[in-house]
């Protein structure tokens, strides 16, 4: 067997925060981690967040992001203690042995470079190739990872390219020296899920052709187990098991293993149309202030009552926009709302207060959406107040049961946001939108910031919802695999139109229209070889037409 | 990125309009007559009356106004009603010492303050970050005449190595001139360095923070580097801002240094006159101050514009 290349040992990692009102105190992150890594091989870190893994990947470059530190361990690179190694020596190490593709490539790129320069700066700086030669390497890469006009994109600035094509240069850039270990960091959590299948591909090609070994980091099982060879199973700092790939997915041995595995294994049977729809929306067109294309193009859908409307597509199809025009944020140049039996007014500030009371919201960033100083309790009776007029003993009792239903339980009316956890935040959220006893809730993307386990906690917790109060929901998501757990019709959307729509089960099966199947084939599913079965039967495809 | 520049350059100019307006309305309505105030108490009424019909006085405001407007344009600021001479050039003179004084400042505070606060951000939180801090909040602190006459006493006097009055006249070398403005400039460096540094610090700090300088440090780049490289480029909006500002500071605000070097500016220029009721004399200054004030700002949001990669690199 050949020395790893990458040795890691005991590995302890730290942090200090600064809790308000206390003292600052120092926790661990990590708490101590062995593993090895061959070279030209690739090892998926997978776990939840705050499981350590990004950490761990920047400590294999002797990197602590903001305030954590290595506080143990030893981490060596190419038999090299990089933990004890002078400054300088880690310096070359970062940018030359070992690079980094963050998640995303928006954000790492600056805006007033144009690609060329940073994609060949570390490869330059390091002295690895000269300019010409490291520039020839990255037209090189670009063809590669299949950029589009290889020749000319990199004289491009950073916003003058898409996202799928900047995580590509990133990985391009990461490529660049010649390194002999790439960290990908959750490189295709940003993209749409049609976007993540071919920069899927291109990172695995990449990584072959050119042998690099790599850590890829992710919190999507399904996604890591096409490019890596081992999977190590992390969970709040500590390794829970290491193992192949196919060991990992096909016959994982720990318990919280099975449940990444097999999570989102909720059944929902769809219900049946009733004969009055609580929402109707007939023929929505509407366009943003000051543009001249419209966002939404002629949308008609109905929802009924007690039941879920799934709207799904990729950024920029107009799912948000049709939650705006619903609500009255953004009035529509044409069509027209039925909500209950009445007509919606097109602008939010004409609607008499049942119409607002009766349809609520709740959003992606449960973080944002909620007064940081003020309590849970504050936050919750809030609309029993503006709505009800509910006071002192009577509003206390109702502020209890709507936590209750949430299953939040006693002790957190007094707790503020910020101590609260993302997915009890969404459930804090959830139970503002029922204390206004809507008969719709639009959803807006709901599930997409949480992790897998707690995202399946407050589906269900909706579903449960549901049941109880019968209340519509409008679920907008990207997320097929949410789609088929909560919704009883869909509706997906592409540039602004309806593409498809009806019943769960008439839009899930075929035959299916070119963009709804693009859409469900991309999204990954967790067994071995998924990536190559459908790039192989979409070359069958297009090969055929 | 065209029709923005131009649309900035235009507001430029309908503001100056607006300003020239404010300007003559404001010194409509001071109380005290200029006329009176040539003549003395003791004069006749015929006197005063024949004396406002010799200076236009009598005329209608607006026709006052576009006169005023129209001479402007055409490089003619009028005449000082107190002493007869012309205000052009008068004000050329004085205009020309004002803006060389101000030259050197910025030559000298400038760079310094950007240097400085590109120091304070390497060594952040450190000691030569606090030096630097606490050192430009204090001369910032003092007020500037006390800098100028402690700077008097220990450099002129003590040490001898400027004159303490910076008297200039057109008969003097540019070394001769440096040398009077010596003491001058340091007084003003000291006073616009301090905001021009933490300005230059805090926007250099900010950028600092985004994850594209993450990347860089992982790409190996030393941390001087960096900042040259990464940071710097993506900060120069907001420190230009505040460099603009401070050389309208330099230009217009220079009063109470002008004073205490009897500096022939135009500051005290202006102060003599406003003392005298001199009504066209302080329009003229005040248009000036206003042009130079806008100008720069404009500038300033001109350099924002050409240096916003999305806005010079349309999709």
């Amino acid at each position: 067997m050949t020395d790893p290349l990458l040795k890691v040992r005991g590995l302890k990692i730290g942090a200090t925060i600064y809790p308000p009102g206390e003292k600052p105190r120092d926790i661990d992150i990590v708490h101590g981690v062995d593993f090895d890594l061959a070279p030209g091989k690739v090892l998926g870190l997978i776990g939840e967040s705050g499981a350590g893994k990004s950490t761990i990947g920047l400590a294999s470059m002797a990197y602590g992001r903001g305030g954590v530190e290595i506080t143990g361990g030893s981490v060596e690179v190419n038999g090299r203690d990089i933990l004890k190694a002078p400054f300088r020596d880690v310096r070359r190490l970062r940018g030359g042995e070992v690079t980094y593709v963050s998640q995303s490539a928006a954000a790492s790129f600056n805006p007033a470079k144009q690609i060329m320069e940073q994609v060949t700066e570390a490869a330059i700086f390091q002295n690895k190739f000269t300019k010409a030669q490291a520039e020839a390497r990255a037209v090189e890469l670009f063809r590669k990872l299949g950029l589009p006009d290889p020749e000319n994109i990199g004289s491009r600035y950073p916003h003058q390219v898409s996202g799928g094509q900047l995580q590509r240069c990133m990985t391009a850039l990461a490529l660049c020296p010649e390194p002999d270990l790439v960290v990908f960091d959750e490189p295709t959590t940003a993209l749409d899920v049609t976007t993540q299948i071919d920069v899927l591909a291109a990172i695995k090609d990449a990584i072959r052709d050119t042998g690099v070994a790599a850590l890829y980091i992710t919190h999507d099982l399904a996604v890591v187990a096409q490019v890596s060879d081992h999977i190590m199973v992390l969970q709040q700092g500590a390794m829970v098991e290491y193992g192949t790939t196919d060991q990992i997915i096909n016959a994982p041995r720990e318990d919280y293993t099975k449940a990444l595995v097999s999570v989102r294994s909720i059944r929902h049977e769809e219900k049946q149309p009733t004969a009055t729809p609580v929402l109707k929306v007939e023929t929505i067109t509407a366009r943003y202030k000051g543009t001249d294309f419209d966002v939404l193009k002629d949308i008609t859908v109905d929802l009924h009552p007690g039941q879920t409307l799934a709207v799904v597509g990729e950024s920029g199809s107009g799912k948000s926009t049709l939650a705006r025009v619903i609500t009255g944020l953004l009035p529509p140049s044409a069509g027209q709302i039925t909500f209950d039996g009445r007509t919606l007014t097109p602008d939010l500030a004409t609607r008499p207060l049942d119409d607002l009371r009766e349809l609520q919201m709740i959003y992606q960033m449960a973080d944002t959406a909620m007064n940081p100083r003020q309590t849970v309790g504050t936050i919750i009776g809030r609309p029993l107040e503006f709505y009800f007029g509910l006071k002192g003993a009577e509003k206390q009792k109702r502020i209890q049961e709507l936590l209750d239903q949430i299953e939040l339980g006693v002790g957190f009316q007094e707790r503020y946001p910020a101590e609260l956890s993302g997915g009890q935040k969404q459930r804090v959220c959830i139970a503002r939108a029922l204390a206004a006893k809507p008969k719709l809730i639009i959803c807006d993307e709901v599930t997409s910031a949480l992790d897998p386990l707690v995202a399946d906690g407050i589906l269900k917790l909706l579903l449960e919802l549901q049941k109880r109060e019968d209340v519509a929901y409008l679920f907008i998501t990207h997320d097929l695999a949410t789609v088929r757990a909560i919704a009883d019709s869909i509706a997906v959307m592409y540039q602004g139109s309806v593409v498809r729509y009806g019943s769960k089960s008439q839009v899930l099966s075929p035959p299916f229209d070119d963009y709804t199947d693009l859409l469900l084939s991309s999204v990954p599913e967790m067994k071995l070889g998924w990536l190559e079965e459908v790039l192989k039967h979409r070359k069958m495809e297009s090969a055929g037409n | 990125m065209m029709q923005l520049l131009i649309q900035r350059l235009a507001l430029g100019l309908l503001l100056l309009i607006l300003v020239s307006i404010l300007i003559f309305a404001g010194t409509m309505i001071l109380p005290g007559d200029v006329a009176q105030q040539i003549l003395g108490q003791s004069a006749t009424p015929e006197a005063l009356a024949n004396l406002r019909a010799e200076l236009g006085l009598n005329e209608p405001p607006l026709t006052r106004y576009f006169d005023w407007l129209g001479g402007i344009l055409t490089g003619d600021l009028g005449t000082a009603l107190t002493s007869g001479r012309s205000i052009s050039e008068d004000i050329g003179r004085r205009l020309s010492n004002t803006l060389f004084l101000a030259f050197w400042a910025a030559v000298i505070a400038v760079p310094l303050a950007i240097f400085l606060g590109l120091l304070a951000v390497r060594y952040k939180d450190r000691w030569p970050d606090k030096l630097i801090s606490a050192v430009t909040l204090t001369t910032i602190s003092i007020p500037e005449f006390m800098i100028g006459y402690v700077l008097i006493y220990w450099i002129s006097i003590q040490l001898g190595w400027f004159p303490s009055v910076a008297i200039i006249n057109d008969g003097m070398s540019v070394w001769q001139k440096l040398d009077a403005i010596a003491v001058p400039v340091i007084v003003l460096t000291l006073v616009v360095l301090a905001h021009m540094m933490r300005m230059t610090r805090a926007a250099i700090l900010n950028v600092m923070q985004s994850a594209y300088i993450e990347t860089a440090e992982l790409k190996g780049l030393g941390m001087l580097k960096i900042i040259r490289k990464h940071a710097f480029p993506n900060a120069i909006a907001p420190i230009v801002n505040v460099v603009m500002l401070n050389l309208a500071y330099l230009v217009v605000g220079v009063v109470v240094v002008e004073v205490v070097f009897a500096y022939p500016g135009m500051g005290q220029y202006l102060v003599d006159h406003v003392s005298k009721r001199d009504v066209p004399v302080v329009q003229a200054c005040g248009l000036i101050f206003a042009a130079v004030y806008i100008g720069l700002n404009l500038i300033a949001d001109l350099v924002s514009i050409l240096t916003n990669p999305r806005l010079r690199h349309p999709k």
